[in-house]
């Protein structure tokens, strides 16, 4: 019965880690641009939430609308600013640039808010959940559920509105999007700000449950690859998919080899997987 | 050779500094000679085949724990840089079976996730390589002087070494087959090219003498640790250095060196909260306004002075 | 007399598709072959298997005695099958010798790179491309790059050549300019495969036609043989042609 609890463990976290990688799969697949930024962009969100609630009293629940707020406007500035630039250029440049960029951001970050570690309290925790034999804190269920409900709407938002098909057009095709009419610099800067999106809403997700600091980006982008890697580029599904896998692969390597193992081991399932089968368990042949 | 001429100058120069320099001096020197061999290397695989590597992280801290186990076991000093880079080596070769089939984005991560790999199992075998506690290594019966002369002197050899190998590699058919390869590996293919081996040797000639320089730098500091010798930045850097001084040329890489080097101790001397943002910038600004590096800037303007390439 | 290049019912499927269906054909050394077929009949598939970029599903090919059903690319190329592709390769930053010189030395008939380029500069002269030895193989006209493609080509020495599309997008004096040079490269002794969609280019120098449609063969012989098939009719033109015209064989 133990192995329920972990799995039920495995899938809270997996939401979250969906959450995590759909900004930077959407970017990946639309504008074949690996955003190194991303894992600071969701510390950036921890941050805004966690000042909002420390000095604001708002809850990071709320903060998902005002973190992703801002790291959209920052999203769109850096795209449209710098990265636009050299959206066509080849993998070496538009790596070393947004791994620059980070370095910049992830240096601003440790300068201004330091290294510590922040953490917030809620001060009306949800308690815990009793699902069966299964024991779940509230909170962490809530931030799930608010997880998967973010990828099930930016789904929506890809499949039903305009500006969602234009940028599914760009993603298939970028120059027969382009000889249709649509315009791929704005599509590009809308869906990096989208990524940026998501990655501040699941910064304030993450934030009642992970530890709040500049070191953690490195390790939120780990997990984003990892379940880009499994789930396929650029497909919503794929990383809800993926992020739920990868949770649940965690939890049950954390119990039978410890958890300093389990990025160890997420690592190596990415390795084995890029030999085997690079585009993913659910998507296309995705770009190089 | 213009090349051969140009390096024996730069080297008799450079042996000539402990005559000149001081301590500091000859410190920075050694680091600007490791980074040249950590610059070169990676143009090898990312800049000649380009296929863009971020395993030298990889490939130092393999060297540098490897010399340092030998070391800890007996085996002298030279003899265990030797066998840093052939464990680097193997360890390229055996990794390039794995990877060197990826493209693009897939490879670079693939090979971004093995240094981190490399890292964590470091960490995790605590007894072979003390964990994340570090391991020391044996010191040198040396004076201050004499160990900054001794590790200069040991890092130029393997910068001369190195450079010398771009120059043979870059007139060879494995250099001229990794340059087809990295602008038409189909056209590569179907012109009788093995892709798979020459991809397969680039690379581990881009893990050999990083691995050395790994294990020269272990013996020089003493004590290595996990994020010490795996760090991420310890892969950039080069890549960084190589764009900076010209893609597949053969000074260009250690040019970049240079230049980032001395900029980075300008910036470190003075501005060291922010020197990790000061590379960021730095990068930025490269790749914005100086995609193809400097070499290839210096001859659009001064056509005539055609530098040695 | 054994044939230098043999097929023996070589399929290739792509899921559900059958691009290539159970073709079977000989082809003799120093014959100019041409392969023709309707747009999307396979024949850039076939080419793609005999030359090991996609293996073959279901049946062999064999050339000068080697079975290379299943060899690399670059083995099968070292054994003296070249091709040029229909959409040109070449290493577009590198020069015009360059590009030929690549054919040359990969291909094992220089020892090195210095001996490579000399090599290439007769293939220059003979392809009329030697004033272009100098430029970025990037910078030349497609009619250029396609007979850059053929030199290349040459420099491997191949015993068999395959020539895919050679005169897409070129104009009729182009055209004709490199036909001439398929005729001077088969009066070497160099066995020739045309794929064309074209009829008129091939007809004028093939010694044989092989017609494929839908992936599978479908007629070969004489030009005039298979200009009068009704089989081959009906493919390019529909069925209403081949029923309704006198003089056609059955």
């Amino acid at each position: 019965m133990i192995y329920l609890q972990i799995a039920a463990n495995g899938l809270v976290l997996g939401g979250l880690y969906a959450c995590i990688a759909v900004g930077f799969s959407l970017v990946w697949g639309v504008l074949n641009v690996i955003n190194i930024l991303h894992g600071s962009f969701i510390v950036l969100g921890s941050y805004v939430a966690y000042f909002a609630y420390v000095h604001l009293g708002i809850h990071p629940f709320i903060s998902i609308v005002i973190a992703g707020g801002v790291l959209y406007a920052l999203g769109y500035l850096v795209q449209v600013g710098i990265i636009n630039r050299v959206v066509s250029a080849p993998v070496l440049i538009t790596l070393t640039l947004t791994f620059g960029l980070d370095l910049i951001l992830n240096n601003t970050m440790l300068v201004a808010f330091t290294a510590d570690y922040r953490g917030i309290t809620l001060a009306h925790p949800l308690g815990s959940l009793e699902i069966g034999p299964v024991f779940l804190p509230g909170d962490r269920v809530a931030a799930m559920a608010l997880a998967i409900l973010l990828t099930i709407l930016l789904y929506r938002l890809l499949r039903d509105s305009s500006i969602g098909r234009a940028i599914i057009a760009v993603r298939m095709d970028r120059e027969a999007a382009e000889l249709m009419g649509v315009d791929v610099k704005r599509i590009n800067a809308i869906t990096f700000a989208i990524g940026a999106f998501m990655a501040g809403a699941a910064g304030a997700l993450l934030s009642i449950i992970f530890p709040i600091s500049p070191l953690n980006g490195p390790v939120f982008l780990g997990k984003a690859f990892v379940v880009c890697v499994l789930g396929g580029l650029g497909s919503v599904p794929g990383a809800l998919a993926g992020g739920l896998l990868l949770g649940v692969i965690e939890s049950f390597t954390s119990y039978w080899l410890g958890p300093e193992r389990a990025v160890t081991v997420s690592f190596a399932l990415l390795l084995v997987l890029l030999f085997v089968r690079p585009s993913g368990l659910m998507g296309r042949r995705g770009y190089e | 050779m213009r090349n051969w001429l140009a390096l024996a100058v730069i080297a008799a120069l450079l042996a000539a500094l402990p005559l000149v320099g001081n301590n500091y001096a000859l410190r920075l020197a050694a680091t600007v000679c490791m980074y040249s061999v950590m610059a070169q290397s990676w143009n090898f695989i990312g800049g000649l085949a380009g296929y863009p590597s971020f395993a030298t992280a990889a490939f130092f801290g393999l060297g540098a724990y490897a010399s340092a186990i030998l070391q800890n076991h007996g085996v002298p000093m030279v003899p265990a840089w030797a066998c840093a880079g052939l464990a680097a080596l193997l360890f390229a070769a055996f990794l390039g079976g794995a990877i060197l089939h990826l493209r693009g984005h897939y490879f670079a991560i693939a090979s971004l996730i093995v240094a981190e790999m490399l890292r964590e199992i470091v960490n995790t075998l605590p007894d072979f390589t003390g964990g994340g506690k570090g391991m020391n290594l044996p010191l040198l019966n040396l004076s201050v002087t004499g160990q900054a002369q001794f590790f200069f002197y040991s890092m130029l050899a393997l910068a001369v070494l190195t450079v010398a190998s771009a120059i043979v590699l870059h007139r060879s058919k494995l250099g001229f087959g990794l340059r087809c390869i990295q602008q038409n590996e189909s056209a590569a293919d179907i012109i009788g090219i093995n892709t798979y081996a020459y991809k397969t040797a680039g690379f581990s000639l881009s893990a050999v003498f990083v691995g050395v320089s790994g294990a020269i730098y272990a013996s020089w500091v003493n004590y290595i640790d996990p994020p010490d010798v795996f760090d991420v930045l310890i892969s950039v850097k080069p890549m960084v250095m190589v764009l900076l001084g010209g893609l597949g040329t053969i000074f260009g890489p250690s040019i970049g060196a240079v230049i980032l080097l001395l900029l980075e101790e300008a910036v470190w001397r003075n501005f060291l909260t922010i020197h990790v943002a000061a590379l960021g910038v730095i990068i930025v600004v490269l790749v914005l306004f100086l995609p193809n590096g400097l070499l290839a800037l210096i001859r659009e303007r001064f056509p005539a002075k055609a530098m040695a390439k | 007399m054994t044939a230098l290049l043999t097929l023996d019912g070589v399929s290739r499927r792509f899921g559900g598709l059958k691009a290539v269906d159970d073709v079977s054909f000989d082809v003799n050394e120093s014959e100019i072959v041409g392969l023709i077929g309707p747009n999307g009949s396979g024949k850039t598939t076939l080419i793609n298997l005999i030359t090991g970029v996609h293996p073959a599903t279901a049946g062999y090919v064999r050339f000068d005695g080697h079975d290379i059903t299943r060899q690399r690319p670059y083995r099968i190329a070292r054994l003296g099958l070249a091709r040029t592709f229909q959409i040109v390769q070449p290493f577009p930053r590198m020069t015009v010798v360059e590009n030929v010189a690549a054919g040359a030395l990969f291909c094992g008939h220089a020892s090195d790179v210095r001996e490579a380029r000399a090599i290439a500069r007769e293939h220059l002269e003979f392809t009329g491309l030697a004033d272009m030895a100098h430029r970025p193989a990037a910078t030349l006209t497609l009619a250029g790059r396609k007979r850059l493609e053929l030199a290349k080509s040459l420099a491997m020495r191949p015993r068999l050549l395959m020539l895919d599309e050679v005169n897409a997008g070129l104009n009729s004096t182009e055209i004709e300019e490199a036909l001439a040079i398929i005729r001077k490269i088969a009066e070497q002794g160099v066995t020739i495969i045309v794929i064309e969609h074209l009829m008129k280019v091939v007809l004028s120098i093939s010694h044989r036609l092989v017609v494929l449609h839908h992936g599978q063969l479908i007629a070969q012989g004489t030009p005039r043989e298979v200009v009068a098939d009704k089989r081959v009719i009906e493919a390019y033109l529909g069925a209403k042609y081949a029923a309704g015209n006198p003089g056609v064989s059955n």
